[in-house]
Parts: C-alpha cells; sequence; structure tokens
C-alpha cells in the first residue's frame, strides 16, 4: 500500500520538477550570466566534476547585467508599458462586448440554453491561429471591412487597421471573449430573480435595478473574468506577431526576436523572469478572489 | 433569472453571436473563391482543396501532429489523473505545496516562457530536438488541464462508494477500476479531449521546442499566414473548423440525450 502510495505520488511529481521546475530554474540561472560567443551562447556554464570549488566560482560569475541593460535599452520597458496598456485596455473591451451577451444568455429561455453556451464554447475548440488568421482578410486595407465600409459610403478612404495596435485590440477581445463570457454567465444564473423583482417593486427603475442589483451580483463574475483575458493577454506573442505588425511593441514577441532573431540567449531569459514577476500580482490576486468565492458559497 | 428577453437582449445576443461566428463563415466562404485573391470573388470553385490534398509537406506536418497529440494527450491524461488523485486523495505529503503550485503555475504560464525554459532545458541535457521533445512539451502542460478537471470530478463524488467497496473486501486498485474509474470517467474524457485540442493548437511551444526536421501544422500555417492570407489556408481552416464543429454538436446532443434519459429514468423511480 505505501510503495504504491509512493509510486502514484512520485511519478507525475518527478515528471513536473524536471519539466517544469529544473527548465524555469535554468532560466533563472541563464538571466544571471552573460552572453559569450560560444556554444551554447553564454557564460558561466556549471561543471559540477569540479565539486564544491567549481560551483563557487560558477556563483562568483553570475551577474545582474542582464536585468541592469534592460533598464537601459528603452526598447524593453517600453514593450513591457505596452502590453500591459494593451492587455489592460483590451481586458475592458472584452468586458464592454461579453456582458451583454452573459446577461442576454442568462435572460434567454432554459431551452435555449445549453444550445448558446455550445455556441460560446465551441470557438475555444477551434484552432486560435485559424480565429486569428480570420481576421487578417478582414482588416488588411483592401480587406472586407473596408469594402464594406466603402461600398456603404461610411468612409471615402481605407481605413488603416490591419499591422497597428487596434488590429491587436480586435484579435484579443474576439479569441478571448467566451473566457469572459462563461464566468460572468455563471454568476448571472446563479441569481435569484425574485431580488430584481423585490427592487422593482419598491420603486426602482429596470435600470437602476440593474445597476443596484443585477450587476453587484455578478461582481465575481467579471473580476474571474477580466483576469482570465488579463493574464494569457500579457504574455500574447500569435496575436501581436499576425495583426500588430512590426510597430506593436509586446514584451511576448521581444522576447521571441531576441531568442529566435538576436540569439541573445541572457537577455531573452532576464526578459522572461522580469514578465513572470509582472504576472505574479494578477495571479495573486486571482488565486485569492477565487479563495474567498469558494469560501462564501461553501 | 428573468425568461423575458427584452429587445435589448436579442439585439446583444444577436451581435454577439455575429461577431463570434462571422469572421470563420467569411474564411469558409472565401476558401471556395476561384480567385487566388482572397478578398475578389471570381467563382465558386473546390481547386485550393484539391491543391491542399497534393500539398506533401502539409500533409506531412498533419501527420506530425497527429501523432504528437495522440501520444502526448494519452501520456498527460495518465500522468493529470494520478496528480489528481493525489492531489485530492493523499493528504499530506512533504512537498504538497509545492506540488499544486506545480500544477497550477503552468496554465497561467505565458507560452513563450514554457517554451524558452522547455528548450534551455533540453539543450542542457543534449536532447536531440524534434518529434519527441515536442511531445514531452506538451504532456507537461496538458497534465495539468487534465489534473485540474479530473480533481474537481474527485472533489464532488460521494467517497462511501469506495469505502462500502473496500469494505465489501475490494483490494485498493479493485475499487479504483471499478468504483472510482466508471464514476470519474467523464471527466478523464474530457481531460483527454482537452489535451488533444491543446497539443493540436499549440504554436508557440512546439516552435521552441522542436528541431530541423520536425514540423507541425501550426508551425506551417504560421508560416504561410505570416506571408498574408492564402486560400489554401482558407480551405485547410475550413476542414478544422467543420471537424471540430462536428465533433462539438455530436457530444452536445449524446450528453443531451444521456440527460434526458436520466430525467425520464428519475420520473419512472418516482412513480413506482
Amino acid at each position: 500500500m505505501n510503495l504504491r502510495r509512493l509510486l502514484l505520488i512520485s511519478v507525475p511529481y518527478l515528471w513536473l520538477t524536471a519539466l517544469f521546475l529544473v527548465p524555469f530554474l535554468i532560466v533563472v540561472k541563464i538571466s544571471l550570466s552573460t552572453t559569450a560567443i560560444a556554444i551554447p551562447p553564454y557564460t558561466p556554464t556549471l561543471d559540477l566534476a569540479q565539486g564544491w570549488a567549481g560551483f563557487k566560482d560558477f556563483l562568483s560569475q553570475l551577474s545582474f547585467d542582464n536585468f541592469t541593460f534592460l533598464t537601459q535599452d528603452d526598447l524593453y520597458w517600453k514593450a513591457y508599458l505596452s502590453s500591459l496598456q494593451i492587455a489592460a485596455l483590451s481586458t475592458l473591451f472584452t468586458l464592454i462586448v461579453a456582458y451583454p451577451i452573459a446577461y442576454g444568455m442568462a435572460r434567454a429561455p432554459d431551452e435555449w440554453r445549453p444550445t448558446l453556451l455550445m455556441l460560446i464554447i465551441l470557438p475555444f475548440w477551434t484552432s486560435f491561429l485559424i480565429r486569428v488568421y480570420a481576421w487578417m482578410g478582414i482588416l488588411s486595407d483592401e480587406g472586407l471591412l473596408n469594402q464594406f465600409l466603402l461600398w456603404l459610403g461610411v468612409i471615402s478612404s481605407p481605413l488603416h487597421i490591419m499591422n497597428t495596435s487596434k488590429a491587436v485590440y480586435i484579435g484579443i477581445v474576439y479569441t478571448y471573449l467566451p473566457f469572459m463570457i462563461l464566468p460572468i454567465y455563471a454568476a448571472l444564473d446563479k441569481m435569484d430573480d425574485s431580488l430584481n423583482e423585490a427592487a422593482v417593486d419598491l420603486g426602482a427603475s429596470r435600470l437602476s435595478a440593474f445597476w443596484l442589483v443585477t450587476l453587484p451580483m455578478s461582481r465575481p463574475g467579471v473580476i474571474a473574468g477580466c483576469f482570465l483575458v488579463f493574464i494569457p493577454a500579457l504574455g500574447e506573442y500569435v496575436i501581436p506577431q499576425l495583426l500588430g505588425g512590426s510597430k506593436t511593441l509586446m514584451i511576448g514577441k521581444v522576447l521571441w526576436d531576441e531568442f529566435f532573431s538576436n540569439r541573445d540567449w541572457p537577455v531573452a531569459s532576464a526578459v522572461a523572469v522580469v514578465l513572470l514577476v509582472i504576472l505574479i500580482v494578477p495571479i495573486v490576486l486571482f488565486q485569492r478572489n477565487q479563495q474567498k468565492q469558494q469560501e462564501a458559497e461553501s | 433569472m428573468n425568461k423575458r428577453l427584452s429587445w435589448f437582449n436579442v439585439t446583444s445576443l444577436s451581435l454577439g453571436f455575429a461577431f463570434l461566428y462571422l469572421p470563420m463563415l467569411i474564411l469558409i466562404f472565401y476558401s471556395f473563391n476561384a480567385s487566388k485573391l482572397v478578398t475578389v470573388w471570381a467563382g465558386f470553385s473546390t481547386k485550393w482543396y484539391v491543391a491542399l490534398m497534393h500539398d506533401q509537406p502539409f500533409l506531412d506536418a498533419a501527420w506530425v501532429t497527429l501523432k504528437i497529440a495522440v501520444s502526448s494527450s494519452t501520456l498527460a491524461t495518465v500522468l493529470g489523473t494520478m496528480a489528481a488523485i493525489t492531489l485530492v486523495r493523499m493528504g499530506r505529503f512533504p512537498g504538497r505545496t509545492l506540488f499544486s503550485g506545480m500544477i497550477y503555475a503552468p496554465l497561467v504560464m505565458p507560452d513563450v516562457i514554457t517554451g524558452l525554459s522547455l528548450l534551455l532545458l533540453f539543450i542542457a541535457i543534449g536532447l536531440d530536438r524534434g518529434i519527441f521533445t515536442i511531445m514531452l512539451a506538451h504532456t507537461t502542460f496538458s497534465m495539468c488541464y487534465v489534473s485540474v478537471v479530473v480533481s474537481s470530478r474527485l472533489l464532488t463524488f460521494d467517497r462511501s462508494l469506495e469505502e462500502a467497496s473496500m469494505d465489501l473486501g475490494a483490494s485498493a486498485f479493485t475499487t479504483f477500476r471499478l468504483v472510482t474509474l466508471p464514476i470519474i470517467l467523464p471527466a478523464v474524457v474530457s481531460g483527454w479531449l482537452l489535451a488533444f485540442t491543446l497539443s493540436l493548437d499549440d504554436l508557440v511551444i512546439a516552435s521552441f521546442t522542436t528541431g530541423p526536421s520536425s514540423t507541425t501544422l501550426p508551425i506551417k500555417i504560421f508560416s504561410a499566414v505570416r506571408l498574408g492570407v492564402s486560400p489554401e489556408i482558407n480551405a485547410l481552416s475550413t476542414l478544422m473548423i467543420t471537424v471540430v464543429a462536428v465533433g462539438v454538436v455530436s457530444a452536445s446532443l449524446i450528453s443531451k440525450r444521456a440527460i434526458i434519459k436520466q430525467r425520464r429514468e428519475e420520473q419512472e423511480g418516482e412513480r413506482v
């Protein structure tokens, strides 16, 4: 029994240690190394054969130079700031688009709901890459949106949306919409409508009943949805690469280029470490929010 | 909630679903376009599908992707289920906090960081990069999703069933096989499907952990669409969307029928 228990725990434990924890420690280590023209392209390399002396020697060669470099070159902090801005604004836009949809779903007749839910989840199962790609043909200068607006006569010359940050906003709202709709819908679905009726009976207008009753009741869902969009949007690579063009700076793209184009592994690792430090704040807040929710329910 | 839909609800639902589905419908529509220019309609044609069927690099990439997806999702389901049982059933053991941290952290880790760290590991231990390393990478992040899905099922089910089985003399393994597994099976299956889709879909982690000889379908699509819109990719996308839509719709019909059947049985049970 005890052997079986040990086996059950240790197999996934060792797997995650070897393929999640150790790789991450390697990133931290390389972020403290210096670039070298060698294979692998950084120094120092840890040589365990030299024993304790080798390890001390290794420690003395580590430096924070890459992190100071990140603060000196304004490319990096601009990329971090613009990632934060794009992630925050697109989370807000996603909320604005998602809320009325979730609200409509929660008010829909019971027999429609499974179908509506399935229609929200279905895009999640289809390829992310394809959903982003679908917008390339729509947003380009000679794309369908511009053709349509020109035909309507709303605009006289094509709008430049593709290869700007506007296209990135649209891409993020589109691909992350289900992550926002589902938690809001779940919160609204649990709500007892007699609360709303009570507010109306007591003389509130429908709008103020919504504002004073429904909206506060859906707050946990709104908060969860915002984190579920903000956290992955911050490190997004595919959307800015395909829709944002070369002028839209996002940190995921900078990391990718630093690694694949510049082959500067230590700087790429430092960029990754800083991104993770930034992400810890929303992740901890999200976990606290989820825990509070669970406690409130039980 | 209220069951009366106002005009506002109807409008927001219609606009919302139009926003979600129009881009994909446009993509499907233009995959039947005879013109190479994606924005100009030049008559109906299926020639891009024919071209796709003869595009050997694409077919090879699809085969590589499928191999990785099947193997990584199967392995991830086994490991993820073990991890879920460890988290929910094993109580305290040394390093439990670290373990649950390692289960949840990959879910929120940006793909670029996961990819970078795994690549640096594979280089450090001198592992040749290719299908095998992508499979390892996919297994690692998918097993965390599987374990979250399975552990939520484990948390809600009635443990007295397991205790009854043990009291009646079944061994721990027999109890798992005959009682626990059938109950958590729907969660295990959805975990597998989730892992399979995540693997099919992944571009960033595969790009980091691949070698020169193995290209997956997302990598192939990505390098093609970076150059702009192409009708062949539209045809490929249409095929992929169709497969997913058929799968999801039939899965939801099956589960709906199961619910109806269950309700009917419950009603009959009440009558007796």
